[in-house]
């Protein structure tokens, strides 16, 4: 049985704004979700809904096969960790970690207990008498970390935790978070805008767009098959290319400016106006490749190389990923060709996938 | 910061202390007043130094009391009641009523809340007629609750510490409704604490205006083991004809200044930040 | 902002937490001011036995009344001279006190002192200083062929109140202009310096441009201070005196209603006051929406 279980949620704020528009999802036991997209996708309400910080305007949500709609936050057997991560400043990490068990009326040894327990898992154990002030920004996501942890929740929820860390060690927390879960195998909603993040950390991901969950799936899935070109924009990186395009030869090939591209297997549709889409690490530069490429600018990253360019004769630009580092002066013609199979093609009124 | 020549840099420091020596001087006065006998203080040309009866003039004016037969220890220790019962009670019902203010969405919200902002607008002196007829007959003139209570109706107070609540991250209350603390829990054991500078910067500067009320004690004390020590300044003045007592009159000025002048020397860096937060 | 946006669910509780204070608002403010409005409308007989609703009556007396007119425009050159005096005082010590490096805490130590004086205090060594026979400063100007005393002149009677209320003041206007100052980024300051902008230039053209909000509210703050919260230090110095020539409205109010028994007049003058106040706070509540802006 599903453990977290979202029934046709809708937010609609007082002034009218609806920021939710029908969102379901199944949440397996021991599940790492995250949910993903761009700022004011909802992904953040949605998570707020599930805790009970905001209201439901419609739907249910279940959490271990209770509703709790109705219920305050602390009666849900959640705990939350927040992106700045609301640690109380006047108390020590231990009292800021003991302060829900304390509320609970959980015995002062068993509290103790657990608060240690926790600490030295997180390698915070040196810390428990300082303030919130005198910690580092990642000992205070420890510290926030110790107090979901404290309360054996049946469900974690962390608000992009890690958007106020700097690169390095957003790094090192997303492993400790990961391997955390993985260890303590508690159901996990995640929130963030972190494509990488999203796709390193989590069993199943949620796209979200506009207060709707454009798609649901595991990151293979959502690389290789995106349902919708929101989602095939939003993961990967560099971007997908998309060229306006539209099938010919009944079906079996597609238009790339004026050549045509053949399809792997012929595409009943009646759709005439499409996006072609084709992934930049997709690209292969070869000298008898039919696509010709005008370079603008290579981006050179030792490990890889990002090339600019544009089609010949056209203003279609195009990135294209490269393995290993490129020299070619701007103007140059490369050649290229696009594996069939690499190809993804969507409605362009629609946005969504004609595969 | 930019090096100045040591010409710019001395003329700032003499202005600076010239400025202080203007500032300074009627309180220098005042202590040397304080320190000399009444014959002294009519010879001119009149002191400008320390003279020997500063224990003398003190002990008279504590034990004796000076025209009105009522000591002064009595007025200071008014005074200090006076002062911290406005202080207390204006800290704990502004904080109260800000919490409920910020923190809570219910009907006639909004109109409590311009009834507040109305009384932050008046001063005592400009209603000052029609509230000892309310005083009056609530039969409590002559009385500590008569002195303070109409005092702490005032907005000052619940307006800082709106701002201070205002500015409490939301994720605070959110965590700790994970954490499953109510409203009063939140309000006792999270608010309270993360407020305690503001609320120490607002005890200074209600200290200092609760220790400092003339007209309101004036008008509604006429039991002198009620009066203030600021009220008795004006009283020995008013028998400044007959017998210029100076040295008395100074002692209690200067009296009457060192509790609220010691509050905001050492508490200094709070009641800063408290003026220049309540902006008043 | 007014409220938060997560909140606590409505209950009974949120009208507990502000019972207090809107009792004692009702009882203490409401209440009375509403009285005042309605005796403003009054007039009573002498004895108090009867009265009779006159409307404006009241008001429209007032404003045909010469001393009243008179008081206001007294009240209104007090109130510029007590701004006027302190804010350039304390600008000028702010500037210094922004330039020098080591210090700054020690002056700001010694010049908040006048802000816990209370004005009756403050008042009181104002007249001990100037008294006309034992004053240390009267004797002295005396003695310089300089005839003081401010019991018979009126003008000195203006100026001793004037100095008197411009030294209480003087902390406030200083610390917040030294506050304003401070929070000038040094960056902006060094880039007029590299220009080649000489201490007095970079004060005019830099610093005192920037401080303007602070400037503009302190000027309400001190006209607000100077109408309304310096009876005391008149009533100490010159109880209005000599012929009026110090009796600024809050005194008149107090001195007409408590001591000439005008309930009537009194009151309207209350609520004429009442307004000023409102128009005054208002105004500085727009500078301050203003500010947030900045």
């Amino acid at each position: 049985m599903s453990h977290v279980i979202l029934k046709a949620i809708e937010k609609t704020y007082p002034n009218g704004y609806k920021a939710i528009h029908g969102v379901d999802l199944e949440v397996e036991d021991g599940e790492f979700i995250v949910l993903v997209g761009p700022s004011g996708c909802g992904k953040s309400t949605l998570l707020r809904m599930v805790a009970g910080l905001e209201t439901i305007t419609d739907g249910e949500v279940h959490i271990a096969g209770r509703k709790v709609n109705e219920l305050e936050p602390s009666q849900r057997d959640i705990a939350m960790v927040f992106q700045n991560y609301a640690l109380y400043p006047h108390m020590t990490v231990y009292k800021n970690m003991a302060y829900g068990l304390k509320n609970l009326g959980t015995p002062k040894d068993e509290i103790e207990q657990r608060v240690n327990d926790a600490a030295r898992l997180l390698e915070i154990d040196g810390l428990l008498d300082r303030r919130p002030k005198q910690l580092s920004g990642g000992q205070r996501q420890r510290v926030a970390m110790g107090r979901a942890i404290v309360r054996k929740p049946t469900v974690f929820l962390f608000d992009e935790p890690l958007s106020n860390l700097d690169a390095k060690l957003r790094v090192q927390m997303r492993l400790m978070i990961k391997t955390l879960q993985t260890d303590l195998e508690t159901t996990t909603l995640y929130v963030t805008h972190d494509q990488v993040e999203a796709m390193t950390m989590a069993d199943r991901l949620v796209v979200m767009n506009d207060g709707i969950a454009e798609q649901i799936g595991t990151p293979t899935e959502l690389y290789d098959k995106p349902a919708t070109l929101f989602v095939a924009g939003f993961i990967g990186s560099p971007a997908m290319n998309f060229v306006d395009s539209q099938f010919a030869e009944e079906g079996k090939s597609v238009l790339l400016n004026n050549l045509n591209l053949p399809v792997i297997q012929k595409i009943e549709t009646d759709v005439t106006e499409i996006v072609l889409g084709f992934r930049p690490e997709h690209i292969e530069l070869n000298d008898q490749g039919p696509i010709e490429l005008v370079v603008d600018i290579i981006e050179n990253l030792g490990v890889e190389s990002i090339i600019h360019a544009h089609l010949k004769d056209s203003s279609i630009s195009i990135v294209v990923r490269q393995t290993e580092s490129l020299i070619v002066p701007k103007g140059e013609i490369i050649r290229a060709h696009i594996p069939a199979q690499k190809l993804h093609f969507f409605d362009k009124n629609t946005g969504k996938s004609l595969e | 910061m930019i090096e100045n020549r040591p010409i710019d840099t001395f003329v700032s420091h003499a202005v600076l202390l010239a400025g202080i020596a203007i500032v300074m001087f009627p309180v220098w006065i005042t202590l040397v007043a304080a320190s000399h006998d009444a014959a002294r203080l009519l010879q001119i040309p009149l002191p400008l130094g320390l003279g020997d009866q500063f224990f003398d003039n003190l002990k008279h004016v504590i034990g004796e009391g000076v025209n009105n037969s009522v000591s002064l220890g009595i007025m200071l220790f008014n005074s200090l009641v006076m002062a911290l019962m406005i202080a207390f009670g204006k800290i704990a019902i502004s904080l109260l009523s800000a919490y409920a203010l910020v923190y809570f969405d219910f009907r006639f919200r909004m109109m409590f809340f311009w009834m507040i902002f109305i009384t932050l607008m008046l001063p005592v002196e400009v209603r000052i007629l029609p509230t000892y007829e309310v005083v009056a007959q609530l039969n409590m003139l002559d009385s500590y609750w008569g002195l303070s209570i109409p005092l702490i109706a005032s907005a000052t107070a619940t307006f800082m510490f709106r701002q201070t609540f205002l500015s409490v991250p939301d994720e605070l209350l959110e965590a700790a409704r994970i954490d499953g603390a109510g409203p009063m829990r939140f309000f006792f054991d999270i608010l309270l604490p993360i407020s305690r500078t503001s609320i120490a910067a607002m005890f200074v500067i209600l200290f200092i205006y609760g220790w400092n009320q003339y007209l309101w004690p004036l008008l509604i004390t006429t039991d002198k083991n009620m009066y203030t020590i600021v009220m008795a300044i004006k009283q020995m003045m008013e028998a400044l004809e007959e017998t210029p007592q100076w040295h008395y009159i100074m002692m209690t000025a200067f009296l009457a200044m060192i509790p609220p002048v010691i509050v905001v020397i050492t508490m200094q860096k709070l009641f800063v930040k408290g003026l220049t937060e309540t902006e008043k | 902002m007014l409220l938060k946006q997560v909140h606590f669910k409505s209950s009974a509780l949120p009208y507990l937490l502000v019972a207090p204070q809107i009792i004692i608002t009702l009882i203490f403010f409401i209440w009375p001011a509403s009285q005042a409005l309605f005796q403003s409308l009054l007039l009573e007989d002498a004895f108090g036995l009867s009265s009779e609703f006159v409307w404006l009556d009241n008001f429209k007396e007032l404003f045909e009344d010469e001393h009243y007119i008179n008081a206001f425009g007294r009240t209104l050159f007090f109130s510029g001279m007590v701004a006027a005096t302190s804010l350039s005082f304390s600008l000028v010590l702010a500037a210094m006190a922004d330039r020098v490096i080591k210090g700054t805490g020690i002056y700001r130590t010694l010049l908040i002192w006048p802000y816990a004086v209370a004005p009756v205090v403050a008042g009181a060594l104002w007249v001990f200083m100037f008294y006309p026979t034992t004053g240390i400063i009267s004797t002295t100007l005396n003695s310089m062929g300089y005839e003081w005393n401010h019991q018979l002149k009126g003008d000195q009677a203006m100026f001793l109140v004037i100095m008197a209320a411009a030294w209480k003041q003087v902390s406030y206007n200083f610390l917040f202009f030294l506050a304003a100052m401070q929070a000038i980024p040094k960056s902006l300051i060094e880039a007029a310096a590299i220009d080649g902008a000489s201490p007095v230039k970079r004060f005019w053209t830099i610093i005192f441009p920037l401080i303007t909000p602070t400037t503009f509210f302190l000027l309400v703050i001190n006209v607000v201070y100077a109408f309304f919260e310096t009876f005391g230090i008149i009533h100490v110095v010159t109880k209005g005196g000599p012929a009026k020539a110090t009796e600024i409205l809050v005194y008149k109010v107090f001195n007409d209603g408590f001591v000439g028994l005008d309930l009537g007049g009194s009151a309207a003058q209350s609520v004429i006051l009442m307004v000023v106040v409102i128009a005054l706070t208002t105004f500085q509540f727009k500078y301050i929406e203003r500010k947030v802006e900045y």
